[in-house]
């Protein structure tokens, strides 16, 4: 059995475990194998009727007085006991922060080896995954030499699948795990919640982006006029983070956010890997670069030759006039 | 507060990558090598922390000879020692190299007093194994905070804040603990040339661990299929304005 964990946060999921369902789909169809899923604590029920159009047969629902929110240890320590019980051969989650997360745990308490961030797997002997390295911007071939094999799926490297050729009923079976005091040492005590109606960036349709060509911290001014215009939010490059123009959290990159809109709009951004890396989930780019030759370029959809600076104006005025706003 | 910091030797990539011939690893041979943008803000991170509340820095990397430079580079920036598990340059698997830093870890404590905190990057630049603290930290049975971009010391205990779905998430976990922290936990400074010179003379305490498998074995690597996309050039500066407008329609972003 091939045992996923779709993710949630206070009972919403997360779409990237849809994807890692798409891969696990196909992974269990290969291997003659059902696949199932398991959903962490009563809040995440509602979303099991939902699975069965992703090709799961049947939710594993982890029920405990003290899952009422993230627990890391918790999480992984009650997954090790449905592994025990239910006998899976692979279980995966999404190559998310929590996803990883979750499954080093598991693999650390069951002292097991872990492939992080896989694109492909070939279920022999030894199992065989293609994983990503440096972001994305490498691929590894890689075996796993483990009794349970253990895995997250890249982000963006499949697609969500829900169409299935029969719908599927999906059984649940609760699962009452045993967790003492110390698997929550570790667990969200606090939140500070981002101001309603704020797209994050990594959910954003469209993403205004600025690097060092944008000038100074003044100049995205006209960036976030353009978010607004297109109802966007605005990322920038690490140059700019460095610089202190913007915050961190609204940098895109390998070690910033990885985003995936349907337009990501690059303004004066060269495009180095750690960059490409974070943006290249986006389904069409669109830069504005004085430089012809700048690596972005061979990324892009499109492109307007010239500075950031007379670019957006020009750009924001004529969307105004199109939208007569 | 002591504080140890560990750090990864991994080439600056920052254009196109290209393979040795056996295609096990990168072709370094035009490359500078540096840390995971994650472990600079670790090391600094344990600078400051110990600025504010007293006590020990130290940086530990597992890495060939030549990863000695990664370790004066930390200690040009205040770091005040370093523990070097020498590797002959063959990679070593995150179960491997998480068993050698428990037990360097273990040896470090036993000369020389527990460390409060470990700090890691929250994953490696090169290999993004995403495991190495979360195991290490389970070996020594101490809590792990990951993806960690703001601490906090409260007496016995830090508070460690992540961003999540909706905004900040906030822990709060006993010392001794082991945090991986993200880029934009701080503002690495720059090394000053004093600094530097003050590095050189910083103990280095090597040992040498014996290579293992932990059951994760690299086949090979391989570059990716990229989508070579053929750009459409809308045109120049301003003038190009009604022309992107139309690509915005085109994609229903802009509605008339």
């Amino acid at each position: 059995m091939i045992l996923g964990l779709v993710e949630h946060d206070r009972g919403r999921p997360n779409d990237l475990s849809f994807q890692m369902l798409a891969f696990g789909r196909r992974l269990a169809a290969g291997r003659g194998e059902p696949l199932e899923a398991v959903l962490i604590g009563t809040e995440a029920e509602p979303i099991a009727g939902a699975l069965g159009a992703h090709g799961v047969s049947k939710v594993h629902l982890i029920r405990h007085d003290e899952l009422t929110d993230y627990a890391p240890e918790a999480w992984a320590e009650a997954i090790v006991q449905l592994i025990a019980s239910t006998g899976a051969t692979v279980v995966m989650a999404a190559g998310s922060d929590r996803g990883n997360e979750v499954m080093a745990h598991v693999a650390a308490r069951t002292e097991m080896p872990m492939a992080s961030n896989c694109v492909a797997a070939d279920p022999g002997d030894p199992f065989q995954v293609t994983r990503q390295r440096w972001g994305g911007t490498l691929l590894e071939e890689a075996v796993l030499r483990a009794p349970v094999t253990l895995i997250t799926v890249a982000p963006h490297a499949v697609q969500a699948d829900s169409s299935p050729a029969t719908p599927t009923e999906v059984a649940v079976a609760p699962f009452d795990p045993n967790l003492s005091e110390q698997e929550f040492r570790v667990r969200v005590t606090d939140r500070v919640e981002k101001p309603a109606g704020q797209t994050s960036l990594s959910e954003a349709r469209v993403v205004v982006g600025g690097g060092r060509g944008v000038g100074s911290a003044a100049g995205f001014g006209a960036l976030e006029e353009l978010a607004r215009l297109l109802g966007g939010t605005v990322g920038c490059s690490r140059a700019v983070t460095s610089a202190g123009w913007r915050t961190h959290a609204d940098q895109i990159g390998q070690t910033g956010v990885r985003i995936a809109p349907d337009l990501y709009i690059a303004f004066g951004i060269s495009g180095a890997t750690q960059h490409i890396v974070g943006c290249k989930g986006a389904k069409h780019i669109l830069v504005v670069n004085t430089d012809r030759e700048a690596p972005i370029l061979a990324r892009a959809d499109y492109a307007v030759i010239g500075d950031v600076g007379e670019v957006i104006p020009a750009l924001n005025a004529e969307i105004r006039k199109a939208t007569g706003g | 507060m002591n504080v140890l910091a560990c750090v990864k030797r991994v080439p600056a990539t920052s254009g196109r990558i290209t393979l040795t011939a056996d295609r096990q690893e990168i072709d370094t041979r035009f490359l500078g090598f540096t840390v995971s943008p994650h472990e600079e803000c670790a090391v600094e991170e344990a600078v400051r922390l110990v600025e504010a509340h007293g006590g020990t820095s130290a940086v530990l990397t597992l890495g060939p000879e030549a990863a000695v430079e990664q370790l004066q580079d930390a200690m040009a920036l205040g770091i005040e020692r370093a523990v070097h598990l020498v590797t002959d340059g063959r990679e070593w698997d995150p179960v491997a190299t998480a068993e050698a830093i428990v037990e360097a870890v273990r040896a470090q404590e036993a000369a020389a007093g527990p460390f409060d905190l470990l700090l890691f990057g929250n994953e490696a630049a090169d290999s993004g194994d995403y495991q190495v603290g979360i195991r290490v930290a389970r070996a020594l049975d101490r809590p792990c905070v990951t993806g960690v971009k703001r601490i906090e010391l409260q007496d016995d205990a830090v508070e460690a804040r992540r961003e999540g779905p909706g905004g900040w998430e906030v822990f709060r976990v006993a010392l001794p603990a082991v945090l991986t922290v993200k880029e934009g936990i701080n503002l690495p400074r720059y090394p000053s040339i004093p600094g530097r010179l003050r590095a050189k003379k910083k103990p280095v305490e090597r040992t040498v661990p014996e290579w293992r498998s932990g059951g994760l074995e690299k086949v090979r690597l391989k570059l990716p299929s990229e989508r070579e996309s053929e750009v459409e050039v809308l045109g120049t500066g301003a003038e190009a304005a009604p022309r992107v407008v139309e690509i915005l329609k085109a994609l229903g972003l802009v509605r008339a």
